[in-house]
C-alpha cells in the first residue's frame, strides 16, 4: 500500500516503459532511418548523409539557442530575421575583390574574422535587446521577439534596399565547404556548438539558473538569482547563435539576401520541441534538441528522396510535431 | 549542515535585528503602518497575527524582496538598506518560505543549492560536491532521500523538510521560518524543534511565524503581535497567557474556538459501503446522518482526501457503493456529484479552489452559474449580483468590492468565498478538506460557526482535518484512517483525547491495550 499518496507524480510502469520514455525519440529516429533506407537505399550514401547533416546544421545551431530560451519558459520568434540581418551585414563586409555589385565599393578584402565578428555581434545585440525588453518591461517574450522579428527583417531590407549581396570571398564560402574534402564545415561548427551549449547548460551556474528560471521563477528569485541579468544573457546567447547560423548560411549559399531564413525559427522551435523541450518551462535537453533536429532533417530528406511533393512534406512535419508533443505531455503529466 | 560552529556577538549589540518604524505602502493600501521588531541573539522569536496582519510583508522587506517605504533595519549593529535577496543571504538572513514550491523537475540537490552551486577549480559546477553536501544535509534533518531524486516525486511534507534544510544550509545568523510545519506530521515537527534548539545554542536566531499556538508556546522565547499592519506589542512567551495572546491578535476575546452548537441529528443520509481503490484505500464503509459532522482524522498521506475525492467523483474507485437517502447512486464525475447535491471544499484553495486572477463575484457564483442563465442564454446579472452581495453580507466576507481580485483577499476570506460558492448550490452533503488550513484564529472561528450552522440546517458534513483540536471540537463522530483503512469510528464524547486519535492514526492502539 503506497503511503505517499500526496506525491506530485507517479513513476509507474515496467522497466521497458521507463526505457521507452527516456530513449523514445532515439528509437523513433532509428526507425525512420531504417524505414527510409529500405524504401530508398540512396539515403544511406555518404554524400546524402553529409547532405542531411549540413542542412540540419543551420536550424540545428539555431535550435540550440531556442532550447535554452524555451527551457527558461520563453520563446524567440526573431531568430530567422536576426539571421537575415546578421547575414546581410556580414556579407556586406565579406565580398570578394572582384564582386560585381560591391556593397562598399572602396572596401579592400577584409580577413574572414571581420564578417564573422560582425554577424556574431549583430546577433548578440539583437538577442540582448530581446532580453532587455523581456526582463525590464515585463512584456511577454512572444510579443517582444515578434517585434524583433519584424523590425530586424525591416532593417535588413533597409540596409540592402531589398537586393541580395553576393560574390563573397573564398574564405567565406569555404565555411560552407568541406574539411579534407569530406566533412562539411557547417557540421563541424554545429558539433562544436552542441558541445559548448551542453557544457554551458549542464555544468555551469548559468545553466542551472536557466532551469531554475524556467522551472519556478519565484524560487529562483528567492534563491538570490539575478533573474533579469540571466534572462538578458539567455536571449543574447540565442541571438549569438542566430548570428553564427548566419555565417554558415552565407557561407553555404555564397550570398545573403534580406528575405533569407524566413520561418527558420519555427523549424528550430519544432526541432527542440520534438526533442522533449517543454513550453511550460524547466524541461529540456541538448541531446533532445539534437535528436529532434535530426528527426526533422531525416524526414525532409527522406520524403524528398521518396518523391513526396513538397506541400505534403509540410503536412507530415506538422503532424509529427503535434504527435511528438502529445506523447511528451503524456510522459510528464500525472494521471489519476 | 554547512554551519561553521558558533558565531559570536562581536560588538556587544543588544539586538541581532532591529526593525524600526517600518512602513510599506502598496498601490491603494498601507500594508505596514510603522512596525518595530527587535530580535536578540540566540533567540527564537514568534511573529503572529491574523492573515493580512502584515507578517509576510514585513519579512519580505527584511529579506530584500522589496524595500520598505520608510523605516530602518539594523542587522548585527549595522544599518542595512537597498539590498536584494542575494545580498541578504550573504549577510546572514535566510528564509523558509510558506508557499514557495520547488523547481519541480530538478533534483533535490539542485533545489537546495540553486544560485550558489559549488564550483570546481575551472569554474564549472561540482556535481560531486553538491551531491555529498546535500547527502550530509539530509542526514542532519533525518530525511532519507537520494539527492538526485526529482522534487516532483516527493510528498508535500518532504518538500517542506527540504525547504528547511535549504534555509539552514545558508549558515545564516537569522532564519525566518514562515509556517514551517503546515505540512509536517508531529514526528517531523519534533525534529524541527530539535534543529531549532541546536541553532539557538549556536547563537543564531529564528523568527517563527505560525498560526499554531501550541507550537509557539512549545518552542519560542518571545512573541510579537501584528494586527492590520500595526505593531501591537512583544511579550515573553512564558509570561503571556493564551487568552491575552489571542486578544492581542484579534482585538477581542474568543471564548470558544470551536463552537459546534449542538443540533438534532436525524436519519442516515449518505452511506458508503466497501469503497476500495487499489492505490489509496481499502474497504471503506461509513455513514453520515443529517445534521451530523463526521470528522475524518489521520496522518498526512493516509488516504483521507482520496476517499472523499472518490465519493465526489474527482477520483475513480475500483469497487464499492454509494447510497444517498437509501438509494444507490453512480457518481462518475463532479458534475454528477453536484447534481446529487454534494459540495466539495478542496485542501489547497490556491491550486484547486479559487480562480486567483478573477474577481470575488465570479468565484462566488461560478458553481451555481446555470441558475443565472436566462432563456435567451444570456446571464441574468441582476440576480447574480444580488445573491453575491447577500452572501458577502451574511458571512462577512471582507472585500472592498465584489469586483476585487480574489487573490488579494486574505486566506480566511478566500475560504469564505469558496464556502459561499458551495452554499449557493444549496447542497445536502458537504465535503470539507482542511477547511481552516492557513487561516488565522478569528476567521477560523467564523468558519466553524458557519459549519455548525450548516449542520443545524440538516446538512451532512464530512470534514477532513489534521488539526486534532478542531476535529475533537467540531465532530459528532470521528473516523480515523491509517494507511487507507479505517482503524476506528468513534463517538465524540468526553473520552476522546488527541492521544487516543493519534494512536488509531498510527495504528498503535492495539499495542497499548495489550
Amino acid at each position: 500500500m503506497n503511503n505517499e499518496s500526496a506525491s506530485l507524480s507517479e513513476n509507474r510502469g515496467s522497466n521497458l516503459a521507463q526505457l521507452l520514455k527516456k530513449y523514445g525519440i532515439v528509437l523513433v529516429l532509428l526507425l525512420m532511418i531504417v524505414v527510409i533506407s529500405i524504401l530508398e537505399p540512396a539515403f544511406l550514401r555518404p554524400k546524402n548523409i553529409f547532405n542531411v547533416l549540413t542542412q540540419v546544421s543551420i536550424f540545428g545551431i539555431m535550435s540550440l539557442g531556442l532550447t535554452i530560451v524555451i527551457i527558461s519558459k520563453g520563446i524567440d520568434l526573431s531568430a530567422g530575421s536576426v539571421l537575415a540581418l546578421s547575414a546581410v551585414l556580414a556579407a556586406s563586409v565579406g565580398q570578394a575583390a572582384d564582386a560585381t555589385a560591391k556593397y562598399f565599393p572602396n572596401l579592400p578584402v577584409l580577413p574572414i574574422f571581420v564578417p564573422i565578428a560582425v554577424a556574431l555581434l549583430v546577433g548578440l545585440i539583437c538577442g540582448a535587446v530581446n532580453g532587455l525588453l523581456i526582463a525590464k518591461t515585463g512584456i511577454p517574450a512572444f510579443i517582444a521577439t515578434l517585434g524583433m522579428q519584424t523590425a530586424a527583417r525591416g532593417f535588413a531590407l533597409i540596409y540592402t534596399q531589398g537586393k541580395p549581396i553576393s560574390n563573397l570571398t573564398k574564405s567565406f564560402t569555404n565555411i560552407g565547404g568541406k574539411i579534407f574534402s569530406v566533412i562539411p564545415v557547417p557540421v563541424v561548427i554545429y558539433a562544436i556548438m552542441i558541445g559548448i551549449t551542453y557544457i554551458m547548460l549542464n555544468h555551469t551556474r548559468f545553466g542551472k539558473n536557466i532551469y531554475a528560471i524556467g522551472g519556478n521563477i519565484d524560487a529562483a528569485e528567492v534563491s538570490g538569482i539575478d533573474v533579469k541579468k540571466n534572462l538578458i544573457m539567455i536571449y543574447a546567447y540565442c541571438g549569438l547563435l542566430a548570428g553564427l547560423a548566419a555565417v554558415v548560411f552565407a557561407g553555404r549559399t555564397g550570398s545573403a539576401h534580406p528575405g533569407a531564413a524566413s520561418g527558420y525559427e519555427l523549424t528550430a522551435i519544432a526541432a527542440t520541441t520534438i526533442g522533449g523541450t517543454s513550453h511550460s518551462g524547466g524541461i529540456g535537453t541538448i541531446r533532445g534538441a539534437v535528436i529532434g533536429a535530426l528527426i526533422l532533417g531525416v524526414l525532409r530528406n527522406g520524403l524528398t528522396l521518396l518523391g513526396v511533393p513538397a506541400y505534403w512534406q509540410q503536412v507530415t512535419e506538422g503532424v509529427i510535431i503535434v504527435v511528438a508533443v502529445i506523447i511528451d505531455m503524456r510522459k510528464n503529466r500525472q494521471k489519476k | 549542515m554547512g554551519l561553521h560552529g558558533e558565531w559570536v556577538n562581536m560588538e556587544n549589540n543588544e539586538y541581532l535585528l532591529q526593525m524600526k518604524d517600518i512602513k510599506k505602502r502598496f498601490p491603494g493600501v498601507m500594508a505596514l503602518k510603522g512596525v518595530d521588531l527587535n530580535v536578540g541573539y540566540g533567540e527564537i522569536h514568534a511573529l503572529v497575527g491574523e492573515n493580512g496582519a502584515g507578517k509576510s510583508t514585513l519579512m519580505k522587506c527584511l529579506l530584500g524582496i522589496y524595500p520598505p517605504t520608510s523605516g530602518e533595519i539594523y542587522f548585527d549593529g549595522k544599518l542595512i538598506k537597498n539590498y536584494n535577496v542575494a545580498e541578504a543571504l550573504k549577510i546572514g538572513i535566510s528564509m523558509i518560505h510558506q508557499e514557495i514550491s520547488p523547481i519541480l523537475y530538478r533534483p533535490i540537490m539542485e533545489n537546495i543549492w540553486s544560485g550558489r552551486e559549488p564550483l570546481t577549480k575551472f569554474g564549472l559546477v561540482d556535481h560531486k560536491k553538491m551531491y555529498e553536501s546535500t547527502k550530509k544535509l539530509l542526514e542532519e534533518i533525518e530525511l532519507d532521500e537520494d539527492p538526485m531524486n526529482i522534487a516532483a516525486n516527493l510528498t508535500v511534507a518532504k518538500l517542506q523538510l527540504i525547504e528547511i534544510a535549504k534555509a539552514i544550509s545558508y549558515d545564516a545568523k537569522l532564519i525566518i521560518m514562515d509556517e514551517p510545519t503546515s505540512a509536517l506530521p508531529s514526528k517531523e515537527v519534533e525534529g524541527l524543534f530539535k534543529i531549532m534548539k541546536k541553532l539557538k545554542s549556536e547563537g543564531r536566531s529564528i523568527i517563527y511565524i505560525s498560526h499554531k499556538i501550541d507550537e509557539i508556546y512549545a518552542i519560542t522565547d518571545k512573541v510579537s503581535v501584528l494586527r492590520d499592519g500595526e505593531y501591537i506589542g512583544t511579550e515573553d512567551t512564558n509570561k503571556l497567557s493564551k487568552d491575552k495572546l489571542i486578544k492581542m491578535m484579534v482585538g477581542r476575546n474568543i471564548d470558544d474556538m470551536f463552537p459546534k452548537t449542538p443540533c438534532d441529528i436525524k436519519d442516515v443520509y449518505l452511506e458508503v459501503k466497501n469503497l476500495s481503490h487499489s492505490r489509496y484505500f481499502q474497504d471503506i464503509s461509513f455513514n453520515v446522518r443529517k445534521g451530523e459532522i463526521l470528522g475524518i482524522a489521520g496522518l498526512v498521506g493516509s488516504g483521507r482526501t482520496e476517499i472523499i475525492e472518490s465519493i465526489f467523483g474527482i477520483r475513480n474507485f475500483d469497487s464499492g457503493e454509494i447510497f444517498i437517502n437509501g438509494e444507490k447512486v453512480e457518481i462518475k464525475s463532479p458534475i454528477d456529484a453536484i447534481d446529487k447535491k454534494m459540495a466539495f471544499l478542496t485542501e489547497d484553495r490556491r491550486q484547486t479552489g479559487i480562480f486567483p486572477m478573477l474577481d470575488v463575484e465570479f468565484n462566488l457564483t461560478l458553481a451555481n452559474i446555470l441558475k443565472y442563465v436566462k432563456k435567451s442564454k444570456l446571464i441574468d446579472y441582476k440576480n447574480l449580483k444580488e445573491d453575491c452581495n447577500k452572501f458577502i453580507d451574511t458571512i462577512s466576507i471582507k472585500t472592498p468590492s465584489p469586483k476585487h481580485k480574489i487573490e488579494n483577499l486574505s486566506g480566511g476570506n478566500q475560504q469564505k468565498v469558496l464556502v459561499a460558492k458551495w452554499l449557493l448550490t444549496e447542497p445536502d452533503i458537504l465535503f470539507l478538506d482542511e477547511p481552516t488550513r492557513g487561516i488565522d484564529v478569528g476567521a477560523k472561528s467564523e468558519i466553524h460557526k458557519l459549519i455548525s450552522m450548516l449542520a443545524s440546517q440538516g446538512k451532512c458534513i464530512v470534514m477532513v482535518s489534521s488539526e486534532l483540536p478542531e476535529i475533537i471540537g467540531m465532530s459528532d463522530r470521528i473516523i480515523v484512517v491509517h494507511e487507507g483503512k479505517i482503524t476506528s469510528i468513534l463517538d465524540n464524547n468526553e473520552n476522546i483525547t488527541q492521544e487516543l486519535i493519534m494512536e488509531y492514526a498510527t495504528d498503535t492502539y492495539k499495542e497499548r491495550v495489550n
